[in-house]
């Protein structure tokens, strides 16, 4: 939709541009920006023409995501970051302009970008307003249903996935209300040297990392909204932890 | 810019999205139907790729080449998706297929490839057919594949009863030429349009105590606020009949008390929408904010917060203002206490129904003016997406205090229904605006196009309603006594919420002979938005709750789910009773319902379908529903058919057609009578507008092949009378009318077989069965249509939608919350029909529009019963809802 209160668009050419001014907001594949008014912004600074390379592989061998890079380049590695991509509510069409740093940032519980990335145990690399940067787990990034641990003037460059996630087994499992709806909860377990690592996100207000033998008692964040009663989403989390834990034994 | 094929000469601006810069450069075929990219209507081509225009920055695209549905083909050179689309039929109002058709011309046709596009008219079949079509016809290459259907394609349709006639404006509507409400080009009269936004109420119950315009109308590029102070002082009601003494007067323009969370407030207009929204944040109002009632069992209760306490019931025509009642029934026929009494078996549940939103693809819209001052003989044109122009022309007369004869209202193609625009939601505020601006010296066109949000939070929607049933038979399953208990939810104002109570009760309970019959039914005034005429009209809740417990008391019998149906129903002679005295006017002659029963009975018997998987429980369960062929209490249409100079043929006709077909059967209807009188090819029909036709009460209540048909099958009668006779004069007029009675019954039956995960309460849809009573089939094609998308909707509210409300305010605001059912969620239903002859339909057809949705919800829930033995009792059946069902201590429902 129009955003009528918009009356400049700034592309973004250095890391000094996004300075952000009175009213200015980030604007990365504007899927959601564009979706909803936003009566409060004024400026648009765009993202996309930094530049950022989509996908890049660090020395250690973890995966470096470009906050800009497009849910539909990241969904061409299949696996579990296809399924993730098709856990999202949005169509293709939308898949080739969203962006996976935009899907985080906004902090949904169903921001099935944000289960991919804290399944995966993956890092933050937040640009800090000062000039420096610092590293933050995706689990702790999103911390309430629309709310992050950014603070103003911070913007995520990317998230790095370690290789060793990259490597391990992992099983997954969705639940919603209808088959192409937006998820209710979605639970990712991933097999590691200290045991079975299973985050739940959808069915909580934001992440949450089971450790070996904590079960759903441990959540204290439930959501509740049009897609899934609260009482059914901890039943169905519930089943979903034992099914992911059992296949990887 | 390049839009297909031409530069652009406007930059685009900052914050502006494409579908807005390519409609304001003239490319009206790019449609607006969520704003959110939920629906997928406004999909175009950049540079080659399918993108929803209103998510995309109009600024990323200023180096792009655009391609548009109109792009793609024209009507000399069709796309093959276009042609694919015109041979399948794969549309009905058409708002979507500009989104659907561009989608998919780049081979994109998976259930995932074209989950971000929602149509709400057809159920998807014709869509499917239509991309399976162009996977089969579109060789590696494109365009230059063309085969038999390039031959079919120029073949002239075939204008015959019976036929699959293509709707007279297919062609149109697949490349992009269709014109909806707002589609008018730039040098239409109607230039330098004025914008309209309206600030709505945070509130459930407020007094307005001060409103401060001035920092709003000091805005430059503001032309007029108006708010409570400019309100006519004319109640009336925004739900339209052909009486307007059917509805209850309970409504301003602009009122000073505000009764629902979203209820308008203030108005401004101005230069564009977005200085308009600037305005409405500079509106300072201060409330008194009143204590509300949401909850309809409570409105009822002694101390309950009024909604319209001050209001006259008489002249108001409000049954009970001091109860929250606007509408009610109590009777009794028989004795119900002693056929319950003398029963071998009874049966007894309550059940409710949610909130369900039309979700026509086309929101509300109207843009108003003047053709000339009034004062001058000028009238005041108001365009609209409505159901009934001419309803709306004499409400706006009323109100504006103007003779009908000083306002001509018009539609363009109406982008969707379903009885949400047999309402004036828009028209009187477009209207005032004219008016006020005019006695400014102002004379410029104003419009107003509702959001998608506001099509949750300011129109009605379906009403809610709780319905307690019980039932009594004999030892063979004969029924000796019914009596319900029913509660409808009408929201803050009482719209068709008199019309929705008493047919809901009707037919439903018509259907069924029982000597004893008792129904207390009532309709109840809360804070919350209003609810108003939905598809079925409120047979849809009455009948989910009668045929559940029907189904109790076959088990109860030990019958089957038709046997106890047969034995049961009223047959060809019976009386329709409900409470009291029968209705007089509608003939019941045929014996379509036992055809239904025993057709879908055999194709469900005929097939199995084992459990899909581990863990998963099959069921199967049927329902019937009976509709009047035509609404009670007037309905009437008047109509020409001209034979003019050239030897083309005009039909006049007053019914919009808003994707429910009736255009293509009135030219079956009018080649049929006329026969090689004239050149099929060569008939055109124009419809909704009061300038069209003497009168017509509208497109509601399945009339448009009924009532309108009937008119203009009637004129073509008369025409052809006067070519026999000679009459050499040219044009030559026919005219004719129909006035809605007698009235006649229609039937339906529809059988699903569903699988159940307890774990998860997943309900998936096996097989889908649907048998309709339509009388003489005019059109298979669209009739299958029609049918495939009510059961479509049946499905959706079955299953998924629901208006959500947390303290009276719809939190369910956008598609991307409300579930309407995309291409991957709809089974296929096999339609079949019943062969009969209607005595009173033109040609022996009956209507069949929102009969087949009725029967849907409780044969899934029914089937749900038989598969895991436990009785749904609450729409939507939710996974979240049936999980809870199933997994619960307390058994609801013991197994007989």
């Amino acid at each position: 939709m129009d955003l009528t209160t918009v009356s400049s668009h700034r592309l973004a050419r250095r890391r000094e541009d996004l300075l952000l001014g009175v009213g200015e907001t980030l604007l990365a594949g504007g899927t959601w920006l564009f979706s909803e008014p936003q009566p409060a912004t004024t400026g648009l600074v765009d993202l996309t023409t930094l530049g950022w390379p989509d996908l890049e592989q660090l020395p250690d061998g973890s995966l470096r995501i470009a906050a800009t890079c497009p849910v539909a380049v990241l969904r061409e590695r299949g696996g579990l970051f296809a399924w993730c991509a098709d856990a999202l509510l949005m169509s293709p069409k939308v898949q080739a302009v969203a962006t996976v740093g935009g899907n985080v940032c906004l902090g949904l519980p169903a921001g099935a970008m944000t289960s991919l990335l804290a399944g995966l145990d993956a890092t933050a690399v937040v640009w800090t307003p000062d000039g420096d940067e610092r590293l933050v787990a995706v689990a702790d990034l999103v911390v309430g249903n629309a709310a992050t641990s950014l603070t103003s003037g911070e913007v995520v460059r990317c998230f790095d996935v370690p290789a060793a996630s990259l490597a391990a087994p992992v099983a997954h499992r969705r639940f919603s209300l209808a088959d192409l709806g937006r998820s209710a909860g979605v639970v990712i377990g991933l097999r590691t040297a200290d045991g079975v690592r299973v985050t739940v996100t959808g069915s909580t207000t934001r992440p949450v990392v089971l450790a070996d033998g904590q079960g759903v008692e441990a959540i204290d964040c439930w959501h509740e909204d049009a897609h899934g009663a609260r009482d059914w989403r901890v039943a169905q989390t519930a089943r979903c932890l034992a099914e992911v834990r059992e296949e990887l034994g | 810019m390049i839009v297909n094929g031409s530069p652009t000469d406007t930059p685009p601006a900052p914050g502006q999205c494409l579908r807005t810069y390519l409609r304001a450069a003239g490319h009206l075929d790019v449609k607006k139907g969520c704003d959110a990219g939920d629906c997928g209507a406004c999909t175009v081509l950049v540079d080659g790729q399918p993108r929803q225009s209103c998510l995309v920055p109009a600024v990323r695209a200023a180096d792009a080449e655009v391609t548009t549905l109109a792009g793609l083909g024209s009507p000399d050179d069709l796309h093959p998706t276009q042609r694919a689309f015109l041979e399948a039929q794969g549309f009905q109002c058409g708002f979507c297929t500009a989104g659907f058709v561009v989608t998919a011309s780049t081979g994109a046709c998976s259930d995932r490839d074209l989950k971000g596009n929602l149509c709400r008219c057809t159920g998807y079949r014709s869509i499917r057919d239509a991309i399976a079509q162009q996977s089969a016809e579109v060789a590696p290459g494109g365009r230059a594949a063309r085969s038999a259907s390039d031959e079919r394609a120029s073949r002239p349709p075939e204008t015959a009863i019976g036929e699959s006639t293509r709707p007279p404006a297919a062609v149109d509507v697949v490349t992009g030429r269709a014109a909806y409400t707002l589609d008018l080009p730039a040098d239409d009269p109607a230039t330098e349009t004025l914008h309209l936004a309206v600030l709505q109420s945070p509130h459930s119950h407020a007094a307005i105590t001060r409103i401060d315009t001035a920092a709003a109308e000091a805005l430059p590029g503001v032309h007029l606020v108006l708010t409570h102070r400019d309100d006519p002082g004319v109640l009336f009601s925004t739900a339209r009949h052909d009486s307007r003494l059917d509805d209850p007067d309970d409504t301003r323009v602009l009122d000073d008390v505000v009764r629902f969370a979203g209820q308008r407030v203030a108005a401004v207009v101005a230069d564009s929408p977005a200085i308009a929204e600037a305005a409405l944040r500079l509106l300072h109002v201060e409330y008194d904010v009143r204590p509300a009632v949401h909850d309809p069992e409570s409105a009822r209760a002694a101390g309950a917060p009024l909604v319209h306490g001050e209001k006259d019931p008489v002249t108001s025509r409000i049954s009970e203002p001091g109860r929250n009642v606007v509408a009610q029934t109590h009777g009794e026929v028989g004795d119900v206490a002693a056929g319950l009494a003398a029963a071998t078996h009874r049966v007894h549940g309550t059940w409710r129904t949610a909130r369900v939103n039309q979700a026509a693809m086309e929101t509300h819209a109207a843009r108003a003016w003047l053709d000339a001052p009034l004062a001058e003989g000028g009238r005041l044109v108001v365009r609209s997406s409505s159901q009934v122009p001419f309803l709306v022309r004499d409400e706006l007369a009323h109100v504006l205090e103007l003779e009908p004869s000083q306002v001509r209202v018009t539609t363009g193609r109406v982008g969707g229904g379903f009885g949400g625009k047999q309402e004036m939601l828009v028209e009187d505020l477009v209207a005032l605006a004219v008016l006020r601006l005019a006695e400014r010296g102002v004379h410029r066109p104003v419009q107003w196009e509702l959001t998608r949000e506001q099509q949750f939070t300011l129109v009605p929607g379906r009403h809610p309603f709780r319905v307690e049933v019980e039932l009594g038979a004999d030892d063979d399953g004969v029924l000796t006594a019914m009596r319900l208990d029913v509660l409808s939810d009408t929201g803050a104002y009482g719209n068709h919420a008199v019309g929705v109570l008493f047919h809901g009760c009707h037919e439903s309970v018509a259907l069924y002979r029982c000597a004893n019959k008792r129904v207390d039914a009532e309709a109840v005034y809360t804070h919350t938005v209003p609810a108003g005429a939905f598809r079925g009209y409120g047979l849809g809740q009455v009948i989910f709750a009668i045929e559940s417990a029907l189904d109790d008391l076959a088990r109860e019998v030990g019958l089957s789910a038709a046997e106890i149906r047969r034995r049961n129903a009223v047959v060809p002679g019976d009386e329709l009773v409900v409470n009291g005295p029968a209705v007089d006017d509608i003939v019941h002659a045929t014996d379509g319902l036992p055809q239904c029963l025993d057709l879908v009975e055999r194709a469900l018997a005929a097939t199995e379908d084992g459990p899909p998987g581990p863990g998963w429980l099959v069921g199967e369960g049927l329902a019937a529903a009976m509709i009047a062929t035509i609404p009670p209490r007037g309905h009437h249409s008047t109509a020409t058919v001209t034979l003019t100079e050239d030897g083309s043929v005009e039909v006049g006709v007053g019914s919009a057609e808003f994707g429910n077909g009736s255009a293509t059967v009135h030219v079956q209807l009018v080649a049929t009578a006329l026969g090689d009188r004239v050149d099929p090819a060569r008939i055109r029909v124009r419809g909704g507008d009061t300038d069209a036709a003497a009168y017509d009460t509208g497109a509601y209540g399945s009339t448009g092949s009924v009532v309108a048909g009937g008119a203009v099958h009637a004129a073509a009668q008369d025409l052809a009378r006067r070519l026999d006779a000679g009459e050499t004069r040219r044009p030559l007029v026919g005219t004719g009318e129909h006035h809605g009675t007698p009235r006649s019954v229609a039937f339906n039956v529809h059988g699903v077989r569903v699988a159940v995960h307890p774990p998860t309460g997943e309900v998936r849809v096996l097989r889908s069965v649907h048998a309709a009573d339509a009388g003489v089939v005019l059109n298979p094609e669209q009739l299958r249509g029609q049918v495939e998308g009510g059961v479509a909707q049946g499905f959706g509210s079955a299953l998924q939608e629901e208006v959500r409300l947390e303290d009276g305010v719809v939190t369910t605001r956008t598609f991307r919350d409300y579930r309407v059912p995309q291409i991957g969620q709809v089974p296929h239903t096999e339609v079949l029909f019943a062969d009969t002859v209607d005595p009173v339909g033109p040609l022996g057809a009956k209507s069949m529009s929102e009969a087949p949705y009725n029967p849907v919800a409780p044969a899934v829930a029914n089937a749900v019963r038989d598969a895991t033995g436990r009785r749904p009792r609450e729409l939507p059946m939710s996974r979240d809802r049936v999980w809870r069902l199933l997994t619960s201590e307390e058994d609801p429902c013991p197994i007989p």
